[in-house]
């Protein structure tokens, strides 16, 4: 790799042996794919992966009070995933123990986040990049990010460049404010590999869609044909809303970091045919084999009639229309089933800055009235307590059911139990 | 039999450990997860979604993959399962590595003292020949051999 001369002088230790560590791993880390060169950072804001202060991440702490006590903190302030905890989320007694232990550091953690350049007390959001929560990179504009939902949607929505960076070295390219030059940075990497051509009967379900996509690509850039027939041309709050749950599932079924969507998503509405690869394969995808995808999921139940105990909607966190969307979807479905509350305890998550704005409108006082719960939490943080993995936990995220025991459904699934089955 | 494969050098080192492997990309933070968090000596697989790994030790285990899947976390945590000693004896992957295992490989290799020689480009040969249990012996210079 060609270093310019600032970024050899930091290499070999002019700013000190810990500054040169941090680039000799962004060096070794470009290296390995390539690389030629560090090209700077444009975006206003950064985004990490790592919010919670499990106890067990010492070692991760350790680096940080390194990178501290060296004075090497981020070029640009940062937004960070969701916090782990919140009280309004239903535990028993003996969870809240275990939570208690289990996210020990996050005091810690959080006032090391602080004095790297975290953006404020209320930038905990794995959705950084909706308007409310206030980290939006322009299209072109050089990220280091790291959280797979926000990368794959800040590329493929929003037209912006930035790996599949992991958490550590994210915080390390703001700290350096460059980062190297591969794959989702250049031309190249951006061109796609695979076609996919959708041909179901109705508009598929966002999660379930990703999920195919994710796990048939795996780290491949899939160009998706047949989308636009329902999700129109413009991307708008509802485009937007179903492009982030389908890159979620794209990005944590397989590794996904960019996919292009005819007609709609800026690449492809720009280049067309033009960015996809010759002799690209096609995954065709219809409502067969979104069944077949579906029927492999496993489940680790161990009763699987077993009574929700709960339900989680919102990962990634939910963006103000889906909260108002889902506001009159709860209460149709309630007044159907001659109920006034939820049947089973059920939370939707939402960005800070996301739940105030909501609290402006009338549909907070609604939503408030089913008994839905609102909370900005990562609700993979609450399953990761060994405790909440035993409970029958419900969910339509694609993400939450592939890291933890929670059990997917459909969105009408998830509406039909909530407000009616209850079970 | 025994068979030699040769790969690129991501991080360097030898090694020789018994064969686990994956036959879909590794989920590390679904894999590591459960195990770190509650201390697992052998560091059990906790990815439901791999039925390769799930529930077997990984522990010191000479890891054969494709490639890892999955949240960016994912070098964060194979960083902290080398800090904490609990890192697999070395992984060796089919395809060129995915920007999280590279991560992981390259923090721990700067920032640890762990030892975890990694190596990619190890071919669709390698994987489809390597089973559980054989013996894999991986050189400083990316050789490997499975017998």
């Amino acid at each position: 790799m060609i270093l310019t001369n600032e970024q050899q002088a930091l290499l070999d230790g002019a700013q000190g042996e810990t500054m040169a560590k941090v680039v000799k791993t962004l060096v070794m880390y470009g290296e390995a794919f390539g690389a030629e060169r560090m090209v700077p950072i444009t975006s206003k804001y950064g985004h990490t992966v790592i919010s919670f202060g499990i106890g067990v991440m010492k070692p991760v702490y350790a680096l940080y009070d390194a990178l501290l006590q060296a004075g090497a903190v981020s070029k640009q302030p940062f937004s960070a995933d969701p916090r782990p905890l919140d009280k309004n989320i239903p535990a028993s007694p003996l969870q809240n123990l275990v939570f208690k232990f289990m996210y020990s550091q996050q005091a810690r953690y959080e006032g090391q986040l602080k004095a790297l350049g975290l953006m404020n007390d209320q930038a905990f959001t794995c959705a950084c990049y909706l308007p409310e929560a206030g980290n939006v990179p322009q299209r072109g504009e050089i990220l280091s990010w790291a959280e797979s939902s926000a990368v794959v949607y800040a590329n493929s929505v929003l037209g912006a460049r930035c790996n599949r960076n992991s958490g550590i070295i994210e915080i390390m390219g703001s700290i350096a404010g460059f980062v190297p030059e591969f794959g989702l940075l250049t031309d190249d990497g951006r061109m796609a590999d695979w076609i996919v051509e959708i041909r179901t009967e109705k508009l598929p379900e966002a999660q379930l869609l990703g999920s195919a996509v994710g796990m048939k690509v795996l780290e491949k850039v899939p160009y998706v044909k047949g989308l636009d027939r329902w999700l129109g041309k413009e991307l708008d709050d509802r485009a937007c809303a179903y492009l982030k749950d389908f890159g979620a599932a794209c990005a944590s079924n397989g590794s996904v970091g960019l996919y292009h969507i005819e007609n709609l998503t800026p690449e492809a509405a720009e280049q067309g045919d033009a960015l996809i690869r010759p002799d690209a394969p096609v995954y065709i995808v219809d409502d067969a084999e979104l069944e077949r995808v579906r029927s492999g999921y496993p489940c680790i139940w161990k009763d699987m009639d077993a009574k929700p105990k709960l339900c989680f909607v919102g990962c990634p966190h939910m963006t103000l229309q889906q909260l108002q969307d889902w506001t009159v979807r709860v209460e149709e479905g309630l007044k159907a089933a001659g109920n006034r509350k939820v049947c089973i305890p059920t939370v939707f998550t939402a960005a800070p800055g996301v739940i105030q704005a909501f609290q402006k409108t009338e549909y907070a006082r609604r939503l408030e009235a089913t008994g839905v719960i609102l909370s900005d939490i990562c609700p993979l943080m609450y399953m990761n307590n060994p405790l909440s993995k035993k409970m029958p936990v419900i969910t339509s995220s694609n993400k939450l059911r592939t890291y933890t025991s929670a059990r997917f459904y459909t969105e009408d699934e998830i509406l039909s139990k909530i407000t009616k089955e209850g079970r | 039999m025994r068979k030699t494969f040769k790969g690129r050098v991501i991080t360097p080192g030898a090694a020789q450990a018994e064969a686990l492997v994956s036959h879909s990309g590794l989920n590390t933070l679904a894999s590591y997860q459960m195990a770190l968090m509650f201390g697992d000596k052998q560091v059990k697989c906790g990815d439901q979604n791999n039925p390769d790994l799930y529930k077997k030790p990984m522990l010191g285990k000479a890891l054969c993959l494709p490639e890892t899947i999955g949240s960016t976390t994912g070098g964060m945590v194979l960083y902290t399962a080398c800090a904490m000693g609990k890192q697999p004896a070395c992984m060796l992957f089919s395809k060129p590595i995915d920007s999280l295992a590279a991560s992981g490989a390259i923090l721990a290799a700067n920032w640890t003292d762990a030892k975890m020689p990694v190596v990619d480009c190890l071919g669709e040969d390698f994987l489809n020949y390597v089973k559980d249990g054989m013996t894999i012996t991986v050189s400083e210079d990316g050789t490997v051999t499975a017998e």
